[in-house]
């Protein structure tokens, strides 16, 4: 089922927690709401859930209006952060949870709800666990425990707050994948809020880039990761070195670096700063054509599986570069030595 | 294994006896002498002045009284802690500091807050006459005075609890399609149980024995309005020291009670929380 947020703004107080946002969730779709803390994300995810009320503006699932249907009725799945599992049930009576509460007309059987229970659990790889209790789980245990009782009450649409946030780094990955698989073998809409980038990569079919209550960027991994459309969605995807200067004239003067930018043929000057990924950087011991910058190597890192090369230029700011291992075995620099940086692909943003 | 090194034993046997002598001087003598004035003359005199009509009568009254306060306060806490813990409403504060009123005022106020408010000459003195309906100096007084008395403790005892425990379980049990009575019967209370067993103990505990507001309002009116304290303090005036002590032994052994269910409550609550923690550690 579809979901759509059709200019929601909400308001704590002063603080403009979620600013005029428009988004739509394609049905069937795994969406990540990716950002720093205090974007906005979680809120927008409330409001989606009616955990929250929007101040303004609508939300639709498959194109009816929500705003009059309170969270007990809207079928909607939520994973909490911190799981919200109830602490005094077993594994089982958590998930049977959503099937026990309601209406006695609409309440299946205790052998139907007993069945299902013991289904979702298998599905989360816990039906051995069915007799304890939260407080006896792991980390990524609980979290499926929160999945498994979401899905219980057959939702239209999955939501699930920052789902891997309180986890350590390797169940994380492990965790993702196997929501990634889980996803693509039930299809239900979902959209999960995260502040990890690399999770939001990997794991979603889209992803919304919020900032300050405002959505900066829409779209699939590789589109936000190789065509940000502003700096924000730049630096927070990513590393990047950025050259600040100005634009004039169809050219761009960016420090040491001057490179045409037809974009911007007035003759008036404006801000502006380039941007360049860490592996879009070439590193040579000679002057490669001209349009770089000479900086000198601080720190080589060669670990894994490209060597992460720490400069600073004339003026001591800092740039990070990446190269391959072949490509540093070829460069065979010295920490201290002069190398010649040139960005193969610069993204350019004039201010204002 | 080796003991941490610590103080001198000899600065420890002094912290300890200090501690044990002042335990035994305020707290087990006054307990045994109790019981010991109420054997004074035997075990049939003991019961003798238990089952005497009038001390039937105060017990009974107190029995009364408690079986009414404590539901009442049991109602009035839960509410008000549940309101106050889990949403933001104006006056909030002004609640918070109503709710201690009772322990803020002397006992003996109160109890003239009733007589002011329900006494003859008092607010609704003439109303109450014109309808023929007795407060002071009757049962309902002893009632409302212990009520008012008793009715910060189970709020106070689960407002901490309920803050504790946050919204988030509340709020997964409304996506999950739960009601709101679901929600507190299965959710809610079933969290905050040891709490509510611990106030209401400790409620209960001053319900019985609760004396200067009570004292105030009851008139004194022998098998007709005494409660256990006062009937005890009735006794004593009149120099039947044995009787005195001997209904005293019951608000002794009542006492004792509640320090028996309020560390069993406290060790179980203990226990419920530990099975938690290992977990949120390796969470």
């Amino acid at each position: 089922m579809s979901i759509e947020v059709r200019n929601v703004t909400k308001k704590f107080g002063s603080f403009t927690a979620v600013d005029d946002v428009s988004v739509t969730v394609p049905a069937g779709e795994l969406v990540a709401l990716l950002g720093p803390s205090g974007s906005g994300k979680t809120s927008l995810l409330r409001i989606i859930a009616g955990l929250e009320a929007p101040d303004a503006g609508a939300v639709f699932f498959e194109g009816e209006d929500q705003a009059r249907r309170d969270v007990r009725v809207r079928r909607v799945g939520f994973v909490f952060q911190h799981y919200a599992l109830f602490r005094h049930m077993t594994v089982f009576e958590n998930v049977a949870f959503g099937l026990r509460v309601r209406p006695r007309g609409a309440r299946p059987s205790v052998a139907d709800i007993r069945a299902k229970v013991m289904d979702l659990l298998k599905l989360v790889q816990l039906d051995w666990l069915a007799d304890r209790r939260p407080s006896e789980l792991s980390g990524g245990q609980r979290q499926r425990v929160a999945l498994a009782r979401a899905l219980a009450v057959e939702p239209k649409v999955l939501l699930l707050d920052e789902p891997f946030g309180s986890l350590d780094a390797r169940i994380r990955q492990e965790l993702r994948r196997w929501l990634r698989r889980l996803h693509d073998d039930i299809r239900l809409t979902s959209v999960f809020v995260t502040h990890d980038q690399e999770e939001a990569l990997d794991v979603a079919d889209r992803v919304v880039v919020m900032n300050r209550g405002r959505i900066e960027q829409m779209g699939t991994p590789q589109e936000v990761f190789e065509h940000p459309a502003t700096p924000f969605v730049m630096t927070f995807i990513g590393q990047s070195a950025v050259f600040a200067g100005t634009v004039q004239g169809g050219k761009a003067f960016l420090g040491p670096l001057a490179v045409d930018y037809p974009a911007h043929l007035h003759e008036e000057s404006r801000p502006a700063a380039g941007y360049a990924r860490p592996h879009e950087l070439d590193i040579t011991r000679i002057e490669n054509g001209g349009g770089g910058l000479w900086a000198t190597l601080r720190h080589a890192s060669p670990a894994g599986a490209v060597v992460k090369l720490e400069l600073s230029d004339a003026e001591g700011r800092s740039l990070q570069a990446e190269v391959t291992r072949e490509q540093n075995e070829a460069l065979q620099a010295r920490v201290g030595e002069r190398l010649y940086v040139k960005p193969r692909k610069l993204r350019i943003f004039v201010e204002g | 294994m080796r003991r941490a090194p610590t103080e001198p034993l000899a600065v420890r046997a002094a912290l300890l006896a200090v501690a044990v002598g002042f335990l035994a001087v305020f707290l087990v003598l006054p307990l045994v002498a109790v019981f010991a004035q109420a054997l004074e003359k035997g075990f049939a005199a003991y019961v003798t002045a238990l089952r005497e009509p009038d001390a039937g009568a105060a017990i009974r009254l107190t029995l009364l009284t408690a079986a009414i306060a404590v539901p009442l306060n049991l109602v009035f806490g839960l509410a008000a802690s549940w309101a106050i813990a889990k949403f933001d409403f104006p006056g909030k504060g002004t609640l918070l500091t109503f709710i201690d009123l009772p322990f803020a005022v002397s006992p003996v106020i109160s109890g003239m807050i009733f007589v002011l408010l329900f006494g003859r000459q008092g607010l609704l003195g003439p109303f109450l006459g014109a309808h023929d309906v007795k407060v002071i100096f009757a049962v309902p007084g002893i009632v409302l005075a212990t009520v008012f008395v008793t009715f910060p403790f189970v709020a106070r005892e689960l407002i901490p609890v309920m803050q504790a425990l946050g919204n988030e379980e509340e709020e997964a049990a409304r996506v999950l399609g739960a009601g709101g009575w679901q929600i507190f019967f299965r959710i809610t209370l079933p969290n905050v149980k040891w709490g509510v067993l611990y106030g209401v103990i400790l409620c209960n505990a001053r319900a019985m024995g609760e004396f200067g507001a009570v004292s105030v309002v009851s008139g004194h009116i022998r098998g007709l309005t005494n409660t256990i304290p006062l009937h005890v303090e009735i006794l004593y005036n009149e120099y039947n020291f044995q009787a005195a002590f001997a209904v005293a032994s019951l608000l002794a052994c009542l006492a004792l009670v509640t320090l028996l269910a309020k560390s069993v409550v406290e060790w179980r609550s203990q226990q419920a929380s530990r099975r938690e923690e290992p977990a949120r550690e390796a969470a």
